[in-house]
């Protein structure tokens, strides 16, 4: 059963988290999710991996770390341990807005249908839902509302820049 | 009082039928206690000792007569006859049942009302003075200001999971702080910058809890359209660097302390310095709209002093004593502000029944432009009465216990619900208050004593705003009793300021008896004109400590 939500569809998942602590380290081929240490400590290997290669930061681990690397980053992913840590939704935004970044964001961990359409205009696209939740029924998470206030990840415009003058 | 769009409804509407699937899936066991818990509380509702509670946000202390006809609706519907006024100006319900909360979210969205933000780690309502847009010596008037905060706030996507609960105040009073900004996150107050601009000074860092501090200013002189710019920078920041393994430490006062002032406000300037003239800043269109929003009120032009507000202070003692007491100057001609006591003595402070919720509606729809609004310090008032009609307001109030004239006097206690509805409290605070109005039943006596604030908290939380009380109850836990420590010279007036510890705790029904020594040391020591607080500053903690507990060894 697909647990991936991208760009407002379900959809299966090809990539790999690989966590500092697998015994076998990287695998050969394929689409991999790395740490930010072992992105930093290995970035020249990486870039000759044989498959696509995204960084997984997790909270305390900024943006700012990745502004140099942005370009060779199909994804960016980021980690909700608990879903109530919301340092993730200021890193989407200021990869957003601040770096310009136009690669997918993705969501792992504690991700969850309440917390969706937060997510969703912070800019996030990709949405890896908890594997003991149903990941059809997450998505209606993304339509709760059809009236913000702020601007946002689809709407850089508040509100307020909406309107007709 | 600014309307709804048709898309602030929408919002609203769609809210209601979110918080109902939400809270289907945790009956229906799908959404699991963990999952839910911050939901609920994102919505005002909390699992208390006997039932849930609902906080129900009343935007700035600001309500309209056919909002509080549903608040007494509610009351008798679902609720047992009654509801409170929290210290931040919302209201409170104390036994809704889980299910037929997403019905009672429905019934207040008809009225435009809502419990949204009212609790949780998130950014909750702004407060302000309750006399804002009467008040004479206000700048500006900051309800606006307030109502712009409120729609930045309400869901903004970033900022829905913080490290813990975040306040807004906002204050357009120069020297003085009705609004208590510098005991909140981020306090705002509108100044004068001498070139006759108005802007605002940013305040961060205050908050009371359990360790209380004023807070500091990081922003010297913001410019009105880059408002919610400056404010987004430091709830990024706050977001970012909060901590959060630890919820005691966790409030933005703790790191603005721990990394500085300066580097806070460094962290602050970069992230405002992006957002600046980006599309959050503020359009005139958009100022000029809130401005609008808060029209005054279709006054009749008339003189201060009429010759029937003369006659009736004259003629009638008790009138008279209710006027100087609870109502206040106004900046229109003719017209006074009244405050609706809620602390007649064997009533919770902040109660309120759902049938002086219907009378208050009736009064406010008669006398005051149709509008009521909530204070901190658990009152209610009406804004704009007219001079000549204050003595048919006060005999409608008097009729309804609404007009006891202790305001800002001893016996106007300001009290949390304590150990008698909140599962965090450590001890009562309504026995407590009930039990030293008693002692003070003299109205005579309350009068000469003139001003004195005692707050009372159940616990650490402060919801009770202990820490600014002149004179401080807080209930802490020894041994599994009940104990109550005191503090004196805290203050919310003209400044905020917190109150010094006086000594070991006491028992609850030694309380009031140590009130009582307080207020009389304070009766023997003061000068010609001085009021308690002055006569603590002046003093200092010496002379009460060695009252209560006997000369120091
Ligand atoms: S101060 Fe404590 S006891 Fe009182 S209402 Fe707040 S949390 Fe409850």
């Amino acid at each position: 059963m697909a647990q991936l939500i991208k760009d407002g569809a379900l959809c299966e998942n090809s990539w790999v988290r690989v966590t500092p602590e697998d015994a076998e380290g990287i695998p050969a081929n394929g689409d991999i999710i790395v740490s930010l240490s072992c992105w930093l400590e290995q970035k020249e290997a990486l870039k000759n991996h044989n498959g696509k290669v995204a960084v997984c930061l997790k909270p305390g681990q900024e943006p700012a770390e990745l502004a140099g690397d942005l370009a060779d980053l199909p994804m960016i992913a980021i980690d909700f341990p608990v879903f109530a840590d919301g340092r993730g939704y200021s890193y989407a935004r200021e990869l957003r807005t601040r770096y310009g970044y136009q690669g997918e964001i993705r969501a792992v961990g504690d991700v969850l249908q309440d917390q969706l359409f937060y997510m969703w205009r912070c800019g996030f696209n990709a949405f890896d839902i908890r594997a003991d939740k149903d990941a059809s029924e997450a998505l209606k998470g993304l339509n709760d509302f059809t009236v913000t206030y702020q601007a946002d990840a689809r709407d850089p415009r508040p509100i307020y820049r909406r309107q007709p003058e | 009082m600014y309307v709804y769009q048709d898309y602030d409804q929408r919002l609203l509407d769609e809210r209601v039928a979110q918080f109902r699937d939400q809270t289907q899936r945790y009956l229906d066991g799908k959404l699991a206690e963990e999952e839910y818990r911050p939901l609920r509380l994102q919505n005002g509702l909390y699992v208390q000792r006997y039932a849930p509670m609902l906080r129900v946000a009343v935007p700035y202390g600001m309500m309209a007569s056919a909002q509080l006809r549903m608040l007494a609706h509610i009351c008798r519907t679902w609720d047992k006859g009654y509801c409170h006024v929290s210290t931040r100006q919302n209201i409170q319900f104390n036994w809704p049942e889980l299910q037929d909360v997403p019905d009672i979210l429905e019934a207040l969205a008809s009225v435009q009302m809502h419990a949204i933000q009212t609790s949780g780690n998130c950014i909750r309502n702004t407060t302000t003075d309750e006399f804002a847009g009467v008040n004479a010596k206000e700048i500006d008037d900051p309800r606006p200001w307030c109502e712009l905060i409120r729609q930045w706030s309400t869901f903004n996507p970033e900022f829905a999971y913080l490290p813990r609960k975040f306040k807004i105040a906002v204050n357009a009073v120069p020297d003085e702080d009705p609004a208590l900004i510098g005991v909140h996150d981020i306090g705002v107050q509108i100044v004068e910058n001498g070139q006759d601009e108005t802007g605002f000074q940013i305040w961060a860092g205050g908050g009371l809890g359990r360790t209380p501090m004023t807070g500091e200013v990081i922003g010297e002189f913001i410019e009105p359209k880059y408002l919610l710019a400056y404010l987004e920078a430091v709830l990024r920041v706050y977001n970012k660097y909060g901590i959060r393994d630890n919820k005691y430490k966790a409030r933005i006062k703790i790191i603005v302390k721990a990394m500085g002032r300066d580097k806070f406000r460094e962290l602050t300037e970069r992230e405002f310095a992006e957002l600046k003239d980006g599309p959050i800043t503020l359009t005139e269109h958009e100022i000029e709209r809130m401005r609008a929003s808060f029209p005054a009120p279709a006054y009749s032009s008339l003189t201060d002093l009429p010759q029937a507000l003369s006659q009736a202070l004259s003629s009638d003692k008790a009138f008279s004593r209710w006027y100087h007491t609870n109502t206040r100057a106004h900046k229109q001609a003719g017209y006074r502000a009244v405050t609706l006591t809620l602390k007649k003595t064997g009533r919770v402070p902040g109660d309120i029944t759902d049938e002086q919720l219907d009378v208050v509606a009736d009064l406010a729809d008669r006398y005051s432009f149709g509008e009521v609004r909530t204070t901190h310090q658990q009152n209610m008032v009406l804004a704009d009465v007219r001079q000549d009609e204050l003595f048919d307001l006060w005999q409608a109030l008097e009729s309804m216990g609404l007009a006891t004239p202790n305001l800002k006097l001893l016996t106007d206690i300001v009290a949390c619900p304590g150990g008698d509805y909140c599962s965090l409290a450590n001890a009562k605070s309504i026995p407590i208050a009930e039990a030293i109005q008693h002692r003070f039943e003299d109205m005579d006596y309350l009068h000469d004593l003139g001003e004195l604030d005692i707050n009372i908290s159940g616990c650490m939380n402060a919801c009770g705003h202990h820490h600014i009380g002149h004179i401080g109850i807080l209930g802490v836990d020894k041994k599994g009793r009940e104990y109550y420590q005191i503090t004196l010279g805290g203050r919310g007036d003209k400044v905020s300021r917190i109150g010094d510890k006086m000594g070991p705790s006491f028992e609850s029904d030694e309380v009031a008896d140590v009130v009582e020594k307080i207020v009389n040391l304070y009766v023997e020591l003061r000068h010609d004109g001085e009021l308690f607080i002055d006569t603590y500053e002046r003093v200092g903690m010496e002379p009460f400590k060695e009252r209560i507990y006997g000369p120091a060894n």
